[in-house]
């Protein structure tokens, strides 16, 4: 018997919508056990960097490490928070400046444990994930993006 | 042995290829013979941080690599 669990996909091409967003609030009107929905939108900024303005970021990634690097986040924030349900989407390929790459969601009976799983969930995403960032400007130059 | 090595981000750009199949000693082959003999070869990568996935987790470079093991170079992360 195969044992092994299928594991999720978490990245989209290009921008994560707002209507995608919207969806994804409205799928859990049906889990009336949740009282406290948390979500982080990670948005690409018009940084200067040395003069020039970056225009978007290409997101590339180790793709079948990071959706199990992923997986293992969401799951042990399962164990270190009563959750009722945790989703995460990433971009890949180009997101504009203005534009969003990253959403967490934490559904919980109430507030704290959706809050702090949320923050939980963001910060082991930017210190494990192997997804590299090139920022792009509008000369098409390039520097690469690195997480502090 | 052959293995296969795949690259990412600024790592990528920098040898020029997103993989490439290295030639590497059969017995006691670690991690940190496969870095060195990579920094000979692109010297570039010296100046470089990076992290080593053996079959998709990071590792240490006293790793031993197997035969039929996947090897990534992982620039810094920029994930969020």
């Amino acid at each position: 018997m195969n044992k092994e669990k299928k594991i999720k996909n978490v990245f989209i091409e290009g921008p994560i919508t707002p209507a995608k967003i919207a969806d994804s609030i409205a799928h859990h009107q049906v889990k009336t056990n949740i009282g406290a929905h948390d979500i982080f939108l990670g948005q690409v900024r018009a940084d200067v960097i040395a003069g020039k303005i970056v225009k978007a970021i290409e997101y590339s990634a180790y793709e079948d490490m990071a959706n199990k690097v992923f997986d293992e986040i969401r799951e042990s924030a399962f164990v270190k928070y009563d959750l009722t349900c945790a989703h995460i989407y990433h971009s890949k390929g180009i997101v504009k400046a203005g534009e969003l790459c990253l959403f967490v969601f934490t559904s919980s009976k109430h507030r704290t444990m959706a809050f702090d799983a949320c923050r939980y969930i963001t910060e082991e995403i930017k210190a494990k994930a192997p997804v590299f960032g090139k920022e792009l400007f509008e000369d098409d130059s390039h520097v690469w993006k690195v997480n502090h | 042995m052959k293995i296969k090595v795949l690259y990412f981000g600024m790592i990528a750009e920098v040898i020029g290829h997103d993989f490439e199949i290295i030639e590497i000693s059969n017995k006691n082959s670690t991690v940190n013979e496969l870095i060195k003999l990579l920094q000979a070869k692109f010297p570039k990568l010296e100046d470089m941080s990076f992290k080593v996935a053996l079959n998709q987790s990071i590792v240490e470079e006293n790793t031993k690599i197997g035969i039929n093991d996947e090897v990534a170079i992982l620039p810094p992360f920029a994930g969020g």
